[in-house]
């Protein structure tokens, strides 16, 4: 494997920088996925049915937890990556870890709501406008989700394996991908939650 | 036993036994045959565990021409259906099934993989790559449309087939009216299968952008690798549509939520317009690459380079962006009042435009041209008058006040044939000519080509030019059977003889194999068409590393200009090459997938959850995997060099 020096690790290898390519390419499909996903919550947002509005069932605290959990893991992340890159291992998978502990956190209070929306008859049968929320905030779990189980094999892979190209590759491409969930987490809390209850 | 009464046909008939008892000789006869002449082992190394882009869309081919006969029965079957007023032959169930799966099969896992084929061989090989960007990605996308085929296809003899149209609308694709799980069939096949060309999509933008030979800027592409690209940004801007559409729907149908329903707040508009906003752009996702395929045809055979090279590149754009824009002309009829039709429809006839260009710059390159009527020449001067035609007819159906007469009639599906047939079809046949023998190693008998071209040809006028009257007069679309009032049958009896002249068209092709594998010359060198891209500068058969140099560009036509205007298309000297391994995991992992989607169908979550960790435990493999494939030293790459007939320099 051919190693440029002139570049930062991760872009140190060719491959390195078509998987970073694809990676962006993949992370455009993943913009028009959400962005479905929320045309068809506003346009199914107040089809109620006999089920509740968004008004009758948000409640700020727990979304107000998530969002500081989730922006706070965005720049624990972003320390990983400048930690990578002034070669310091150990910090490095120190905030790789914190991030992953703030993700899990996060999956907890969103599990915590799930099962606080289904206690008070907001399942996802109740109506067209809950099973289009719960899908959508779903869908952003399940990707914080997969990104848990992801980044702790990263960081195992780091610890078998040092810093490579290769692994220093894939840390950076899993930031870009925490970095999106991040995004959407804020078009979630400014168009779903506060929207709704406005 | 009750667990086992899922898997049984809710409409059983002989025929769909006759099938049953057909899959499963063929199935012992694959495995007793595999068996017997010892190929298990060459099956597994050389084929599916390949990563190879070159053995990929020769996998791609053989699915399409698999699913086109499957897809081609289902049509014929309707013909006949149809010849005659008040026909016994299939009873509405049966229609409904048969018109739903052709649909599928011949747009999902026909013409898309038959794409997919050519943009796999052809397009590292045009930009002068070694192989794609990501090859064990390209892998899984094959398998994952294979898998997902696959899964389409045992619907018929498990459970029963789809019966909701191939836009499976809502309501009528929900529960309460499509009680079979033949709906659920097609939402985890397609998703699956999508999933696949999403990957596709991402490699091949990947590829294209970032690999290509040093001098090939972006306006010095070939066409066929521009429409590729364009064809593949519309892949990964619409398919995340597909899937959340069939997410929502598959929740619908499994888990009783009401996003499509017409209670609880549900919306059965919201799934026909999602549908069509992948839909309509999936169409424009199949012409655009034979557009390429044409424009590389036409120029090689015209002894000129491409008329309007760039106006074809700003037609192929726009096209692009206005396929995005077009999607509620499917349902002018479905009440969304006049100024969002009035929008629809100028957008829809906005598209004739570019396409127009595209029609007039091939024109001009057959201007003066020293013409070759080859079979691949035959196809594409079949294409542009018909094609036109049905542009037309298309045009006419954009006017949305005047669609309130053809709106699910017979002319709509005699205009989609006669885009898709002329259009997709043979420009499909075209590129299989044109590239066989690059592919193969001989060339396809031009006598037997020129029969199958003329028999296409006049059974499709035959079989489509009436439902045109037809349809203007009436007759519905989707209808198992009319009455003789209607006067409806004679015309209706010229399509079944013009599908039946068709049918034997698709048979010469396969004869057309047969005979040329027997009796083709095997000595035609690597450049038989004389033509003017990197592809036909390597050798016959293709070396597994493609080019033992890479080459160096200059224009649009370096290999033309390699052999008449001493460009030096091969500089340098050989070095060892880098290739990616082999890997049975894209095909593992595949086929747990096809467990996935079998147990989401029947709903059999144990079996569920067992292989979607199944699945995971592959993506974890592959995580840990330490691959960086192989190195093919100095003296094999010119060992095989000798082998093939010399360096190429």
């Amino acid at each position: 494997m051919k190693l440029d020096h002139s570049q930062p690790l991760e872009y140190s290898t060719h491959q390195n920088q078509l998987n970073f390519f694809g990676f962006w390419i993949f992370l455009g499909a993943e913009i028009m996925l959400f962005a479905t996903l929320f045309t068809s919550y506003f346009t199914l947002e107040n089809r109620v049915g006999s089920g509740p509005s968004g008004a009758e069932i948000f409640e700020i605290t727990p979304v107000v937890i998530e969002t500081f959990l989730l922006l706070i893991s965005s720049f624990t992340i972003g320390l990983a990556v400048h930690a990578m890159r002034i070669g310091r291992q150990k910090a490095m998978i120190g905030f790789f870890v914190v991030t992953l502990l703030l993700g899990l956190s996060f999956l907890g209070v969103e599990i915590y709501e799930f099962i606080h929306y289904v206690h008070i008859g907001a399942g996802i049968q109740t109506s067209a406008f809950t099973a289009i929320l719960l899908t959508t905030l779903g869908t952003h779990g399940i990707h914080v989700t997969f990104g848990l189980i992801w980044g702790t094999m990263i960081i195992l892979q780091i610890k078998k394996r040092g810093l490579t190209a290769e692994n220093a590759g894939k840390s950076f491409i899993f930031s870009l991908y925490w970095h999106f969930l991040d995004v959407v987490w804020i078009f979630i809390f400014s168009f779903i939650y506060l929207k709704g209850m406005m | 036993m009750e667990f086992f009464d899922r898997f049984a046909i809710p409409h059983p008939s002989p025929a769909i036994y006759a099938s049953m008892v057909a899959i499963g000789l063929t199935l012992i006869g694959i495995i007793a045959g595999l068996t017997y002449f010892k190929k298990w082992g060459y099956l597994w190394r050389e084929w599916l565990t390949t990563v190879d882009h070159k053995r990929i869309g020769i996998m791609y081919l053989i699915s399409a021409l698999l699913m086109l006969f499957r897809g081609g029965v289902d049509a014929i079957m309707m013909r006949a259906q149809l010849a005659a007023p008040e026909a016994k032959l299939l009873d509405a169930q049966h229609y409904n099934e048969i018109f739903t799966t052709h649909g599928v099969v011949m747009i999902m896992f026909m013409a898309m993989p038959f794409i997919f084929a050519f943009m796999n061989y052809v397009v590292p090989l045009q930009i002068g790559a070694r192989d794609v960007a990501f090859p064990r990605l390209n892998a899984i996308s094959f398998w994952l449309f294979f898998m997902g085929a696959m899964l389409f296809n045992i619907s018929f003899v498990i459970g029963g087939s789809p019966d909701a149209g191939w836009t499976s609308y809502f309501p009528l694709a929900g529960n309460d009216f499509s009680t079979s799980v033949g709906t659920n069939y097609y939402m985890i096949a397609l998703q699956i299968s999508g999933l696949g060309t999403l990957m596709t999509g991402i490699n091949m933008i990947t590829t294209i952008m970032k690999m290509r030979a040093p001098g090939m800027t972006l306006m010095k592409m070939p066409m066929f690798t521009w429409t590729t690209l364009v064809a593949n940004l519309i892949v990964v801007t619409v398919f995340p549509v597909l899937t959340v559409a069939l997410a929502m729907g598959t929740m619908d149908r499994l888990f009783g939520t009401h996003f499509f329903a017409s209670t609880n707040g549900g919306m059965d508009m919201l799934w026909a317009n999602l549908f069509w906003v992948w839909g309509h752009p999936e169409v424009y996702i199949l012409i655009l690459p034979a557009f390429g395929l044409y424009s590389e045809i036409i120029s090689t055979f015209s002894g000129r380079n491409l008329y309007g090279y760039k106006s074809m590149v700003g037609s192929i754009v726009i096209i692009s962006v206005l396929s995005c824009l077009v999607w509620a002309h499917h349902f002018f009829t479905m009440g969304q009042g006049a100024a969002s039709n009035s929008f629809f429809s100028i957008t829809t006839m906005a598209i004739a435009v570019p396409t127009g260009v595209k029609i007039f710059n091939w024109l001009f390159t057959l201007w003066k041209g020293k013409i070759r009527m080859t079979v691949p020449m035959l196809y594409s001067i079949g294409f542009i008058p018909l094609f036109t035609i049905g542009g037309v007819t298309g045009v006419m159906l954009a006017m949305s006040a005047a669609d309130y007469q053809y709106h699910n009639t017979m002319f709509l599906v005699a205009h989609f044939h006669n885009t898709i047939i002329p259009g997709v079809v043979f420009a499909m046949l075209a590129g299989l000519t044109y590239y066989w023998p690059k592919m193969f190693g001989f060339m396809l008998n031009e006598r037997i080509g020129k029969w199958t071209f003329w028999s296409l040809a006049i059974g499709f006028v035959l079989a489509f030019f009436p439902m045109y009257i037809t349809g203007l007069d009436g007759q519905a679309r989707r209808m198992y059977t009319y009455s003789e009032s209607t006067g409806f049958g004679p015309l209706n009896m010229i399509s079944f003889v013009g599908a039946g002249i068709m049918a034997i068209g698709f048979i010469l092709i396969v004869y057309n194999v047969y005979y040329s594998t027997r009796y083709a010359s095997r000595d035609i060198g690597s450049d038989p068409w004389d033509a003017r891209t990197l592809e036909w500068a390597t050798h016959t058969p293709v070396p597994e590393y493609n080019f033992a140099l890479t080459p160096s560009v200059n224009s649009t036509q370096p290999f033309w200009d390699d052999k008449k205007n001493k460009h030096k298309l091969f500089p340098g000297n050989i070095e060892k090459i880098h290739m990616p391994n082999n890997s049975g995991l894209p095909f593992i992992m595949c086929s747990i997938f096809f467990v996935w989607g079998f147990s989401f169908v029947f709903a059999i979550w144990p079996l569920l959850i067992i292989s979607t960790i199944g699945i995971f435990v592959c993506m974890a493999y592959r995580s840990f995997e330490k691959d960086h494939g192989h190195y093919i030293p100095v003296e094999k790459v010119k060992e095989t060099e000798e082998k093939l007939g010399g360096a190429k320099l």
